[in-house]
């Protein structure tokens, strides 16, 4: 049991680890650092002025398309990977379609890219 | 029974040897940038602290930010705010775990593991949007905004540039992939050649990689999320202190582990001609990093960085396409050969 699950235990230490260094470094932190706050240094810093208005706020509506592009080949992304490692095996079948569907996918991305979501100038 | 056949053992002795050896490049890397910088600009860079070189300014930086107050602005999601630099470093430390060093020195040869390391490599991306979202600042705000955006935009050209060496190794264990490049390719009398894949074919495969990288780990030319002329310091403006160390390590590591998975897809790994894998292999795999990472740190230095709009325009319409043309032509060969 322990061996099917080694890998996974390794991973989860190592990843543990990252967030526990954070977590220690701060606490080392916390011996040697000064805490004295005041309302100044708590305000979020825009160049040494006050701020104006809250710190959220309305987002363009471009950096939301290129989420949109990402799925349509993050997709692929995930379904080419087994078909690359048995590629050899499979033959000139699975190649075809792959191309198919890469040649597909290249569509869409030509099709985003004449619609003009890459032009950022008016 | 031996103590070694112990799991929990040789898993804290596996993740010792990993820290140990992470940190110790790691601050190898963070004085070689202070001084390769120094001398690309015809400076001569720290000279002071410790003595000859000031080869000391790495640790006296790291006592230095320590002591520093932990502010966290009174508008911050709290939380969110503090959780981010350990997501970022969460993330570094999963991908360290595939990277083999010789052929046993490696802390799990996962069968999906180049696979693996694409995916717990992208978490990075959560931890920068974590950072400039939960500041509360409008700079870290639209840094944040950037970063999603180009680590996603970029995210593809780097997974796509692997799939060629995957085609060819036809395994996606970092330890096979290493060993499929030491396979002898022809023979010249009756010495077997071996070649890596950079020199298989994958030449634009690994040029993508690599421009992909950079662009995954915020560097100059593609720092537009940090932009200090334009956004302070971007998703970091907010951050002091210990929590803006662990952020500065993320990267120095994050460098690190690309150039090291770089090295074995492209480079041969821990192997080099003529020398014994089992007993060299550390050191020509670390060299072979610290290779691509010195090149990292010359580009700072050679190009001016793009606009916003320049750098999607890059990812999309010429990686992208490139990438995938690599993939039909590494497949059509293999299946064709």
């Amino acid at each position: 049991m322990a061996e099917y699950f080694q890998d996974y235990i390794t991973v989860a230490v190592f990843a543990g680890f990252g967030a526990l260094l954070v977590a220690a470094a701060v606490g080392v932190g916390w011996l040697l650092r000064p805490s004295r706050p005041s309302a100044a240094k708590a305000t979020a810093y825009e160049c040494g002025i006050d701020p104006v208005g809250g710190g959220w706020s309305q987002t363009h509506i471009r950096y939301y398309i290129f989420a949109l592009l990402f799925l349509i080949f993050d997709v692929e992304a995930a379904f080419i990977f087994p078909w690359a490692v048995r590629l050899e095996q499979l033959g000139l079948f699975a190649l075809v379609e792959m191309v198919i569907f890469i040649v597909i996918l290249l569509a869409g991305l030509v099709y985003a890219i004449r619609k003009g979501v890459l032009k950022w100038e008016s | 029974m031996s103590l070694l056949d112990n799991v929990w053992v040789v898993l804290a002795v596996k993740l010792g040897l990993a820290v140990v050896i992470l940190f110790a490049l790691a601050l190898v890397v963070m004085f070689a940038e202070l001084k390769v910088s120094a001398h690309m600009q015809h400076r001569i860079g720290p000279y002071f602290a410790g003595g000859r070189w000031g080869w000391a300014q790495v640790f006296a930086e790291a006592l230095k930010f320590l002591q520093k107050e932990d502010l966290i602005p009174r508008d911050a999601d709290a939380p969110v705010f503090r959780l981010a630099p350990m997501v970022s470093l969460l993330g570094t430390f999963a991908v360290i775990v595939i990277i083999p060093l010789s052929p046993v020195l490696v802390a799990g040869d996962l069968d999906v593991g180049i696979f693996y390391a694409l995916a717990a490599g992208s978490v990075s991306t959560i931890a920068l949007l974590m950072a400039g979202w939960s500041s509360g600042n409008k700079y870290s705000l639209i840094g944040g905004l950037r970063a999603g955006a180009q680590l996603i935009a970029y995210e593809l050209p780097l997974v796509l540039a692997v799939v060629g060496v995957v085609i060819q190794a036809g395994t996606m264990s970092m330890v096979g992939i290493t060993e499929a490049q030491a396979q002898p390719l022809f023979h010249i009398g009756s010495v077997g050649i071996s070649l890596p894949y950079a020199l298989q074919g994958q030449i634009i495969g690994f040029v993508i990689f690599m421009i992909a990288a950079l662009a995954e780990l915020v560097r100059i030319p593609f720092d537009m999320p940090i932009a200090e002329s334009e956004l302070v310091m971007g998703y970091l403006t907010e951050y002091s202190g210990i929590r803006f160390t662990m952020f500065l390590l993320g990267e120095y590591a994050g460098m690190l582990a690309m150039s090291a998975i770089a090295s074995v897809l492209f480079l041969g790994g821990y192997h080099f001609w003529g020398l014994n894998a089992d007993w060299f292999g550390p050191f020509v795999l670390i060299g072979k990093s610290l290779i691509l990472v010195f090149v990292m740190i010359w580009f700072r230095w050679t190009w001016p960085r793009l606009r916003e709009d320049q750098l999607q325009s890059l990812a999309w319409r010429w990686l992208v396409p490139l990438a995938l043309a690599n993939i039909a032509v590494t497949a059509t060969l293999k299946v064709v050969l």
